[in-house]
């Protein structure tokens, strides 16, 4: 049985292939000049430098964090290039325009471009390496006020608003890879839904690394007016390399009285071979803020991808009432490393969070969970729901549990559960001894595991995790 | 029921078999024909688990002799998986729980499963639903298992009565009953007994592994064998059983010289 898992496991990444297209790649390395170059090939206003220098002169006095469970080679910042676009010619009027090789590589990716052809109801921005592509649906969801643009696009059309709240949730200090993003992002995505107005379709972004020796950091900021409400969705793939590319995004949600957040992602880098050779460090900042009253911000994350995670979406529950909720699903194999969880920061009063956390560790990989619920002396009546389970497959794999709790409230209430549980050569006979064969077995343990986290998920996200977590595993138990 | 010139279902060979590199089956033999009950009994750790689990096709148990033809073909040339669908069932001494894994939803994929393979059509689950509900009620089970977890949480007797309900199910052609009746009580133990009668026939058999006589006045097996250090050691009918009753194992004398190469055959024709 164990060489069925093993093959399970072993299935080679589908969306590994390079496409081969036109790129204006900037000479490695960073410095000041790196980052002028950025702003002025993206023809930036000087407040936005002004964001970038300041950012890159607190990042220059930071430190790598080391306090994550993960372990690789020191990065050399200077080795990665940080702008790579495919070549176009001017700015693009339709989508007739695209590179028809590009269109094909999100064809393949299964992410159609044409209008057409898109998922019904579902917006998409594309970012693949540091530009974005295209943004579909946009004249529909104008009608209804709301934007919908790449970011670039959005510092020039709507700059009050950039400017207004782009680095208030997370502020340029706020950690070494954050830090980095601010002084070199290059694209990502932006919305913006006025008052009252319930976002007529899902938002979704599909980011793509292509170049090899390229950084991705993308930008991605939505913002929610009072009584306004969105669900948003984010997927990601890279090609197979053997070398391992950086993605340090940062993502900040703003959520005002009475608005609504959901965002969901189904993270897919590619995450090395079976020797750990290769694979994408994805080191990823995403903060909510719940400014208003009533206000809720909900993460759902399915991270199955790349070689190393570090990444904790979090909630900061500002206006009194205001709910926060993580859920998550974090699978890794081989020799993955992921340290993910999230921090629920209770500051207004009869603030409510949850967090279900499910971690699967197969192969020689290595899966933590680190959280901090953290009620301030302010948080009168707050409460925090917190379970974390973890399943180990196989002998060689390791899961770890972090949970910290600051809780200066008396009022408050916090409760965590957790468990660990095996996906044991026993269960494996029992589903065999009924005739149903390991492929069929390990998903349908995965899928009950996952429950929780899966029925949060857009109905297209839960089919698309559900097989993307049987694919993984194929192979892995017995 | 003996039937005359019945065909052989199962043929076990000098069986031997170890694990973690202890030989625990040492050369057992042993003939089932369709349409037959056999009941094997036996002191503790003597091998009889091991020797269910070796036919089902445990992988941590190592084969190291002898042979074993299922319906004349070689069994050990199937995975585990194949064997369940060519119609090998298990009913585990201890069913394991499989948290997660929704009771009913694992009955349908495994009906589902051999139903395909059997060239029938698959049940929906709507049908299944109607379908699993008629096999519960034989077993007098509350349906409200069907939403529960595999197993999960199952007290010792819903565990035993639930793998009955998947032999009702699945319908196989040899059935191995591992001490079913334990764990019973003495009205499940009528109610599961009777499930049992109920799907034995001429076009299967069932081995029933035991340590109590009382099961074997519900299901009466046509033979029952004695299991001791890894062999069968005594054969007869269910007479034997009442004698074992009775006496303890202490009495036996081995059909068969326990520290000798075994005989080629050790069936008795009651
Ligand atoms: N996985 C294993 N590892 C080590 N020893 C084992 C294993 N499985 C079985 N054995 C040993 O093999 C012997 C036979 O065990 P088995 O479970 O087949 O006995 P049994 O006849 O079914 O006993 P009982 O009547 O108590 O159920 C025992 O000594 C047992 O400890
Ligand atoms: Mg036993």
């Amino acid at each position: 049985m164990s060489a069925v898992l093993q093959n399970i496991i072993n299935q080679p990444y589908k969306h590994g292939f390079v496409t081969d297209i036109e790129s204006d790649v900037m000479a490695k390395g960073l410095d000041e000049n790196t980052i002028r170059m950025i702003s002025s090939k993206k023809n930036e206003p000087a407040w936005l430098l002004d964001f970038r220098l300041k950012c890159y002169a607190a990042w220059l006095k930071m430190e790598e964090p080391t306090w994550a469970n993960v372990h690789h080679p020191k990065i050399d910042y200077q080795a990665i290039s940080y702008y790579a676009a495919p070549k176009k010619k001017a700015k693009l009027k339709s989508m007739d325009e695209v590179d028809p090789e590009l269109l094909r590589t999100f064809e393949k990716l299964g992410v159609p471009l044409h209008e057409r052809m898109a998922l019904a109801g579902v917006a998409v921005d594309v970012i693949f390496d540091s530009v974005s592509v295209t943004t579909t649906y946009k004249a529909r969801l104008a009608e209804a006020g709301v934007i919908f643009c790449s970011m670039s696009e959005a510092v020039h059309e709507h700059p009050e608003l950039v400017q207004k709240y782009l680095g208030t949730v997370v502020p340029t200090g706020d950690n070494f890879y954050a830090a980095l993003n601010s002084a070199v992002f290059t694209d990502g995505s932006f919305c913006y839904i006025p008052k009252g107005v319930k976002c007529p379709m899902d938002l979704s972004t599909y980011f793509r690394i292509n170049t090899e020796e390229s950084g991705q950091f993308e930008r991605t900021l939505i913002i929610a007016e009072e009584g306004a409400s969105v669900t948003y969705l984010e997927g990601c793939t890279a090609p197979a390399f053997s070398s391992n590319q950086l993605h340090a995004a940062v993502v900040e949600l703003v959520a005002l009285d009475n608005a609504e957040i959901k965002y969901s992602t189904v993270q897919n880098w590619y995450a090395g071979d079976e020797n750990g050779i290769g694979g994408i460090y994805n080191f990823v900042t995403k903060r909510g803020l719940c400014k208003g009253v009533n206000s809720r911000i909900s993460w759902t994350q399915v991270e199955t991808g790349a070689a190393i995670t570090w990444k904790y979406p979090s909630v900061v529950l500002l206006g009194d009432n205001s709910v926060g909720e993580f859920y998550s699903v974090a699978v890794t194999n081989n020799y993955q490393q992921a340290d993910t969880g999230t921090k629920m920061i209770h500051i207004g009063k009869n603030t409510r969070s949850t967090i279900v956390s499910k971690g699967i560790s197969a192969g020689h990989s290595n899966n933590s969970y680190r959280g901090l619920v953290k009620i301030s002396p302010t948080a009168e009546g707050a409460r925090n729901y917190s379970q974390c389970d973890s399943m180990l497959i196989g002998e060689h794999s390791g899961a770890h549990t972090f949970p910290y709790m600051q809780v200066r409230n008396k009022s408050a209430k916090v409760e965590h559960e957790a468990s660990t549980s095996k996906i044991g050569e026993d269960q494996m006979f029992y589903f065999a001894q009924r005739g149903i064969d390991a492929e069929a077995a390990v998903s349908m343990i995965i899928n009950g595991f996952c429950k929780d986290v899966f029925q949060q998920l857009p109905l297209e996200f839960a089919v698309e995790a559900t097989n993307l977590l049987s694919y993984k595993l194929e192979g892995s138990v017995g | 029921m003996i039937i005359q010139d019945s065909k052989v279902l199962l043929e076990v060979r000098g069986l031997r078999a170890s694990v973690n590199g202890t030989e625990v089956l040492k050369g057992v033999d042993f003939t089932v024909r369709y349409g037959e009950v056999h009941a094997i009994m036996g002191p503790n750790g003597s091998g009889k688990s091991t020797f269910s689990k070796v036919l089902a096709g445990h992988k941590a148990y190592e084969i190291t002799g002898g042979s074993v033809l299922f319906d004349g073909k070689d069994l050990f040339a199937l995975e585990p998986e194949e064997r369940a669908r060519a119609g090998v069932f298990l009913a585990f001494q201890y069913p394991i729980e499989i948290p997660g894994v929704g009771n009913g939803q694992f009955l349908r994929l495994a009906y589902n499963t051999l139903q395909t393979r059997r060239g029938h059509e698959e049940l929906d689950p709507l049908e299944f639903d109607d379908f699993v509900r008629e096999k519960m009620k034989l077993l007098e089970m509350n349906p409200d298992f069907l939403d529960r977890s595999v197993n999960e949480g199952f007290s010792g007797g819903e565990k035993k009565r639930n793998e009955i309900l998947q032999m009702a199910i699945l319908e196989p052609r040899l059935a191995i009953l591992d001490e079913t009746d334990s764990g019973l009580d003495i009205d499940a133990l009528r109610i599961v007994a009777q499930g049992v009668n109920h799907l034995t026939n001429k076009n299967n058999a069932t081995i029933m592994v035991t340590h109590y006589q009382r099961l074997l006045n519900y299901i009466v097996p046509d033979f029952v064998h004695v299991m001791e250090a890894g062999r069968i050691i005594k054969s007869g009918g269910k007479e034997l059983a009442q004698e074992l009753e009775s006496r303890g194992y202490d009495w036996i004398q081995p059909d068969l010289d326990v520290n000798s190469q075994p005989k080629a055959t050790a069936r008795i024709v009651a």
